[in-house]
């Protein structure tokens, strides 16, 4: 047992400030002295600290003594063989994992409603996904998880796949039965690797879903800058115990990281997963427990609005909806006649607040223990006003968020392919070498190497109209898209 | 002995008052609540080291809170009271026979009890049987209300704590809906002096404006609050302060220090630059 309350990276940062070092390294802003107005901004103590690799601070890319122990702690703390701290967010993890399990040509099963980074992550190995169809919830219109029966079928189809890809949990906080996909893909001899981007409390918390850790799996990508506290785009990329035996070892995964990962990590970025992984070790269950607890009231607070539907537990079905993260504030907002994205700008250009995102027909505010109780009020305030106000018919309202996909080419064929660029409403019938989105949440609508169809492009239209922040195409104001020749 | 309360009214200001003794001191679930004595104001109350009310001036601020309103209709009859623990604004509204019942709803159950032990001149009428007072948080309680109160009174404190809620968009639209049709908004607005404290004052203005027709600025001058010169705003769906029959309330024969009807015309008389900002807020 390792002692929790340690936090070696912020420890010798703080050795290194009080010996009262004489920067002649990078970088060159010598502890914001160099830069006063920046230093005026982010603080003196945040500057004093943004230094380089040295030996007594150790090298993300080599790490011997207070990295190797903080990722060490971290390990355990999470229930993992091994723990790498990430600087070039979850990205980054999601990308390292794809690539320590599938070389070029070899498939990956995965569901179709990942992030893309995952994605990316083919593009980048040249992997070919098997997609596995996420069910859908008809009142939702939402993807869920993937259920069992088409994970086995995929596996026995293509008994080759290297790996199972999991999102888990989505973004609206759906899980799948992780652990018997797990069992399943292990006994056919492949390693299963894990999103697990909106998870981190997982780890922490009494009674929410499994963790991709407890449920066996060889590797995950958790989000530490989302439930975990830490600085935005930092990141831990777990290795599991057992995950040897699927090729999957520390030092393969480190050759792997250090392929795309930066040399000149922040010690702002580590130091701030080593005090929030202690702050979680030490705190988590009733930082956690204080989540659920907020989200618990604001969807009890929010259905006596009427209208709105804060879904939870109860959609639990034992197949693709196999556990809700209860700490998800997830709200359908169709009902009242307004588009998720409509909702989410109302809140902020009327009442100043800032959800995560809004999609067509949900919005989803991110709840942590940050929150103050007078902040969920006004949340709670804010969507009662703008159904009084704002309120519609809804008839004519688009009432689904995901369209099973046609791949036709693999998605690093399209990208590397060779490709024309033409209006995107007339590209009905040809095969996209892009991706399209709505940002956030980051779910491709287009991959590349995926076929356009009218209904994918009706879904643009819609998305577009209703305020959707689009993205992933060249062109910025996605008119045009790039397709295969 | 030299024991001074001081109060920053601006990183760069602050206002001191001797103290003779400090009575009471404790840090509820809410804020920190002090209750001081001094020889120049009496016992004074203060929230997270902010002044509320003095016994010297309270008067002024508690006088203009509710009877410019109450002089505009004198046919409110259902009053909600937002804040206002120390009990001064329910002391003035219960003056009136005509109201026949007044919710006030504070978050902090300690300011009430606290008040009630050593602030009677202001708590002194909140055993009256027409107050039903509700702990609980203002935009909390607003949004579950709808067509049932004349008028609201908000007497909070800055938006820099527990009473931010009440400052917002969504609060002022959940008053809206809880109002009658005549219903009346009064808050404290602030002062336009200091910086900080005007940015919150026009925030303030900028929301009300969204939500209602008659939407007016009063002003009064309050010695121990940030410069001394404070604002209220009056915000209504029918009734214009400044056209209403307020002669009637003459014939009441309340007995004020600092509200009279000549003063009710006048208050609402302000100085350019609290105009010019007030045009600004955007």
């Amino acid at each position: 047992m390792l002692d929790q309350h340690r936090a070696p990276i912020y420890d010798a940062l703080l050795r290194y400030r009080d010996a009262r070092v004489v920067p002649f390294d990078v970088p060159g802003h010598k502890h914001g002295k160099g830069n006063p107005e920046l230093t005026e901004f982010l603080g003196k103590t945040c500057l004093s600290v943004d230094v380089n690799s040295m030996k007594p601070l150790d090298n993300l890319c080599h790490p011997t003594s207070v990295i190797k122990e903080a990722e060490e702690l971290a390990a355990e703390a999470f229930g993992a063989a091994y723990c790498f701290f990430m600087v070039g967010g979850t990205t980054s993890s999601v990308q390292s994992m794809v690539l320590s399990v599938c070389k070029a040509g070899e498939k990956i099963i995965m569901p179709r409603n990942v992030h893309r980074s995952a994605i990316n992550a083919l593009i980048l190995s040249g992997a070919i996904p098997v997609y596995v169809n996420p069910g859908v919830n008809e009142k939702l219109g939402i993807p869920l998880g993937m259920s069992v029966k088409d994970v086995e079928k995929a596996i026995l189809e293509n008994p080759d796949a290297k790996a199972v890809f999991v999102n888990n949990p989505t973004y609206y906080g759906i899980c799948s039965d992780l652990k018997r996909i797990t069992d399943l893909a292990h006994s056919h001899g492949m390693a299963v690797i894990v999103d697990e981007a909106h998870g981190t409390h997982l780890y922490f918390g009494e009674n929410l879903p499994i963790s991709a850790m407890a449920a066996g799996a060889d590797m995950a990508a958790v989000s530490m800058h989302k439930s975990g506290g830490s600085l935005t785009q930092s990141s831990f990329l777990l290795i599991g115990k057992g995950a040897e035996k699927f090729g999957v070892t520390e030092g393969r995964v480190r050759a792997v990281i250090n392929l795309t990962q930066t040399t000149s990590g922040s010690y702002l970025l580590m130091s701030s997963l080593d005090i929030s992984r202690r702050n979680l070790a030490l705190h988590g269950k009733e930082i956690v427990e204080k989540a659920v607890n907020n989200a618990a009231y604001a969807r009890v607070e929010i259905s006596k609005i009427g209208g709105y539907y804060a879904f939870a537990d109860e959609l639990i079905n034992g197949d693709d909806i196999y556990d809700f993260d209860r700490t998800k504030l997830s709200v359908h907002t169709r009902d009242i006649g307004l588009a998720g994205i409509e909702v989410y700008d109302y809140l902020r250009d009327n009442y100043d607040i800032q959800i995560e995102f809004g999609d067509i027909g949900n919005i989803l505010a991110y709840i942590s223990a940050g929150d103050m109780w007078k902040d969920i009020e006004r949340l709670v305030s804010a969507l009662a006003e703008i159904k009084r106000r704002f309120a519609k018919d809804k008839t004519g309202m688009l009432d689904h968020e995901y369209i099973n996909p046609q791949v036709v080419l693999s998605p690093q064929a399209a990208f590397y392919g060779e490709q024309v660029s033409m209006p995107i409403e007339k590209s009905a019938g040809k095969i996209s070498g892009e991706f399209v989105m709505c940002y956030p949440p980051g779910i491709p609508i287009l991959a590349p190497g995926e076929r356009i169809t009218e209904e994918i492009l009706a879904y643009i239209r819609y998305s577009k109209e209703r305020g959707c922040m689009m993205t992933g195409t060249e062109d910025m104001e996605i008119e045009n898209i790039k397709v295969i020749v | 002995m030299d024991l001074w309360f001081s109060e920053p009214h601006t990183p760069d200001v602050k206002m001191s008052i001797r103290v003779d003794r400090q009575l009471h001191s404790e840090q509820s679930e809410f804020q920190r609540i002090d209750i001081f004595e001094s020889k120049e104001f009496g016992r004074f109350l203060t929230l997270d080291g902010l002044m509320m009310l003095t016994e010297k001036d309270e008067f002024i601020y508690h006088e203009m809170i509710t009877h410019v309103a109450m002089a505009s209709n004198p046919e409110i009859r259902n009053v909600l009271v937002i804040g206002a623990g120390d009990g001064g604004t329910v002391r003035e509204l219960a003056r009136y026979d005509t109201i026949e019942h007044i919710d006030m709803v504070e978050i902090d159950k300690r300011v009430v009890e606290v008040s009630k032990e050593f602030l009677q001149q202001t708590a002194c009428s909140l055993d009256d049987q027409r107050v039903n007072i509700v702990y609980d948080d203002g935009l909390r309680f607003v949004r579950r209300k709808e067509n049932c109160y004349d008028l609201i009174i908000v007497d909070s404190t800055d938006p820099f704590g527990p009473g931010e809620g009440l400052f917002t968009s969504e609060f002022y639209g959940n008053c809206f809906n809880a109002l009658t049709e005549k219903g009346i908004l009064v808050n404290q607005h602030e002062s336009p002096y200091y910086a900080d404290d005007a940015k919150a004052m026009q925030r303030a203005h900028k929301r009300i404006k969204e939500f209602f027709d008659v939407c007016r600025v009063y002003q009064a001058h309050i010695p121990t609050y940030p410069s001394g010169h404070w604002l209220f705003g009056f915000a209504s769906k029918a009734i214009d302060p400044l056209t209403a029959d307020i002669e009637k309330w003459n014939s009441l024969g309340l007995k004020t220090r600092y509200y009279n009807t000549d003063l009710h015309r006048g208050c609402f008389a302000i100085p350019n630059y609290v105009k010019e900002l007030l045009e600004n807020a955007n």
